[in-house]
């Protein structure tokens, strides 16, 4: 007799895929927040899975500090190109330009900055939903995010008032001036991406994979050297064969000393790893609630 | 379709138990002693263990997220854990267990193969734990684990482990549970969780991990009755491969049984029959296709179909009705009174149906059922009856939770107020166009 069986895989990817036709079929004008970094590369994949042989019936939108890895914006809009959707970009300089955003005094990383050019990116295109390549377990406050993440007229997200979710039923119902933010990798683990990632075959931004850098030595991390950040007189510098575990802006990525240069490579060395990827992502160590401070402010 | 040389299954399994049961700390003990924790993480215990902790490293610190939750000390909502040992990969949904928050623990167990059930081995078998049996139940989680927790607190006393076993046993024929599993354990150091333990000589059994690791999970979906309930209607516009040019896809998950090319099925609620001509997916066409994959179906004849329809197997059909009854979970501060009226969403479609009549209320402590019921408030589960402005094609919830489960939604607020079981169908579906052949 024929096993009906799935595998971890198989079962994350048909839970993904029955998301995003959800989104598809329940929301007027959704998008996918697409930032080039590995698990956006999966929800792309995933698009295809859910909607081919149409077109992806959702633009992409990417919410640019500025200050991004210029291998990622190269990567991004040749992969936006290469599936035939519409990618809309957003910036913060122009955000700080128009006065829809302000610096804090001394405020050097833009993270905190792309909230409010992201909340004004919807209410341009008057988006309903944004679907994210959030996963829980990158982090606490994201392991009590819904898939279906309901956000008020103001962004904001309310722990303790989540819309239950049963089954495999999703409510995507909103009133005017309310959005949903859709995070289809929720059960996804970092290790599951990169597996998906090598059973797919996808291309990856060359920086995952290991490469010579200048690098700084900061808050215990080495992190990429960069005109926008000079180091102090009393911060080391040194070059190294480094790679990204994960992306956030130039400033606020730290890189591991790897020799992974595949993706077999970069498995074996997750599988072996003795922090998390997040640990390497100077916007959390803020305070224990950094993230959980920025996901009520309207944060992806 | 899994290109990787060790396939490794999925197990999602989900724990509840009261406030100081030690539920946190048993999922602390299981993320730490399996090594699925990271530096980082023990850093940020150990940096907490000294604010808070006097120095003592606090295992529930790992699962308690929200700040809110921290400084009150309880799990506020359901958060998933993740973990993973070389047999297989684990979903942890960690539901408070206080009283008021059954809506969560529902919720958590909606999804879960199966049910943790924590109990203070000093307090034995209380109303919390009958509760948590009983949602495991109704929800028809496949699996249970009665985990006696606190073992070292009663000198790891036999007798005392055969007594709550006893206690619990005694309401256990009532309930819809088939496997049910009892381990003595301490999830502050740690015994029977991960490495089986030196004070319990008298317990032949697995480990917690153990189990969790072999339990047989591979027969939790339903395969055998064919279910596949449209989506999204795949249609290309402007096709640049002509061959696409008259694709007609129904795009969708299925929610019960298998599907072959070449098997006579019918549209419901139309009637329509055809046959499945395609199995496609963008990694080529399928022969067949079982639950829960997601698949895009192509048929002989081009009927129309929208989001919302069901195809089923024309020899095996479903029940039909626009007169509903169901056991529901009430989960919203605002009483559920007869004659309300909602939104309800069912598979893929969803229409507005009213609650008619309340008929009874589950006690949860005794399981008895209570009539004359005027209303069921927050975390209340009961039998309801509810007429839609649309029949539903549906199962029952014990044959197929995927076709027999639905949610309510209440129009003004959208707020999910409901999670409804569906009892079994009293008659199959009659299709609306009889005899009607392409």
């Amino acid at each position: 007799m024929k096993s009906y069986h799935l595998d971890h895989l198989d079962y994350l990817e048909t839970e993904a895929i029955h998301i995003m036709r959800e989104v598809a079929s329940e929301f007027e004008l959704p998008a996918i927040l697409f930032s080039g970094g590995k698990d956006s590369i999966c929800l792309l994949r995933l698009a295809e899975k859910a909607f081919r042989p149409s077109d992806i019936p959702m633009p992409f939108l990417n919410v640019a500090t500025g200050h991004e890895f210029p291998e990622l914006l190269e990567f991004r809009d040749r992969r936006a190109k290469e599936l035939g959707a519409k990618l809309i970009i957003r910036t913060v300089d122009e955000a700080l330009e128009k006065g829809l955003a302000v610096q804090a005094p001394g405020q050097i990383s833009r993270n905190q900055l792309q909230i409010p050019v992201l909340l004004a990116a919807i209410e341009e295109f008057r988006f309903d939903a944004c679907i994210g390549g959030a996963r829980r377990d990158e982090e606490k406050a994201r392991a009590k995010e819904r898939f279906f993440s309901f956000r008020d007229s103001f962004g904001q997200w309310d722990p303790k008032n989540q819309r239950p979710e049963i089954w495999n039923l999703y409510n995507g119902r909103l009133n005017p001036g309310e959005n949903m933010r859709v995070f289809p990798l929720s059960n996804w683990t970092e290790m599951d991406v990169w597996e998906y990632i090598k059973r797919e075959k996808l291309e990856v931004p060359s920086i995952y994979f290991s490469h010579p850098r200048k690098c700084v030595r900061r808050h215990g991390q080495w992190q990429p050297y960069t005109e926008l950040l000079p180091p102090k007189a009393t911060e080391e510098v040194k070059d190294l064969i480094v790679r990204v575990r994960t992306i956030g802006d130039i400033i606020s990525t730290g890189c591991v000393e790897s020799p992974a240069t595949t993706v077999d490579d970069i498995i074996a060395e997750i599988a072996a790893a003795r922090v998390t990827e997040r640990g390497s992502r100077a916007d959390d160590k803020v305070s224990e609630a950094a993230m959980e401070d920025r996901k009520k402010a309207g944060y992806f | 379709m899994s290109t990787l040389s060790h396939p490794v299954d999925l197990l999602r399994f989900n724990t509840c138990g009261s406030v100081d049961d030690g539920k946190s700390t048993l999922i602390g003990r299981l993320l730490y002693d399996s090594k699925s924790l990271m530096e980082d993480q023990i850093e940020a215990l150990e940096r907490s263990a000294d604010i808070t902790g006097g120095g003592q490293i606090n295992l529930a610190n790992l699962t308690d997220g929200l700040r809110a939750e921290r400084e009150q000390g309880i799990t506020i909502d359901v958060a998933y854990r993740y973990f993973a040992t070389p047999r297989r990969k684990f979903i942890i949904a960690d539901t408070p267990g206080h009283v008021q928050y059954t809506r969560n623990m529902v919720t958590g167990a909606s999804t879960a193969n199966l049910s943790i059930i924590l109990i203070d081995a000093r307090q034995g078998v209380i109303e919390q734990s009958r509760r948590h049996a009983i949602i495991a139940s109704l929800l028809r989680i496949p699996h249970l684990v009665v985990a006696i927790n606190k073992m070292d607190l009663v000198d790891w006393s036999h007798e005392r482990f055969l007594e709550i076993q006893d206690q619990f046993e005694e309401f256990l024929p009532r309930l819809d549970i088939k496997d049910v599993k009892f381990i003595p354990v301490s999830a502050l150091n740690g015994d029977n969780i991960v490495t089986a333990s030196p004070h319990t000589p008298w317990y032949p059994g697995p480990t917690l991990l153990g189990h969790l690791e072999t339990v047989h999970i591979a027969s939790d979906w339903n395969l055998t009755n064919f279910r596949f309930p449209v989506q999204w209607v795949n249609r290309p516009n402007n096709p640049t491969d002509h061959s696409l040019h008259d694709f007609r896809g129904l795009s969708g998950q299925v929610s019960g049984g298998v599907v072959k090319v070449g098997q006579k099925v019918m549209v419901l609620p139309s009637g329509f029959t055809s046959t499945v001509k395609q199995i496609w997916t963008i990694d080529g066409p399928l022969e067949e296709a079982f639950s829960p994959q997601s698949v895009t179906l192509v048929l002989e004849h081009d009927l129309d179909i929208s989001r919302g329809d069901v195809i089923v197997d024309a020899s095996d059909l479903p029940g039909a009705s626009n007169e509903l009854h169901a056991k529901i979970c009430w989960m919203a501060p605002r009483p559920l009174t007869a004659g309300r009226q909602f939104l309800l969403k069912h598979t893929t479609q969803t229409v507005k149906a009213a609650v008619t009549a309340i008929e009874d209320r589950i006690n949860i402590s005794t399981f008895d059922k209570e009539t004359e019921v005027a209303e069921l408030s927050m975390n209340d589960l009961g039998e309801v009856r509810i007429k839609t402005a649309k029949p539903l094609v549906y199962d029952g919830y014990g044959t197929n939770r995927l076709t027999g489960s639905f949610i309510l939604i209440e129009p003004g607020t959208n707020a999910t107020v409901g999670a409804g079981m569906l009892l079994p169908p009293i008659e199959a579906a009659r299709p609306e166009y009889k005899d009607f052949a392409i």
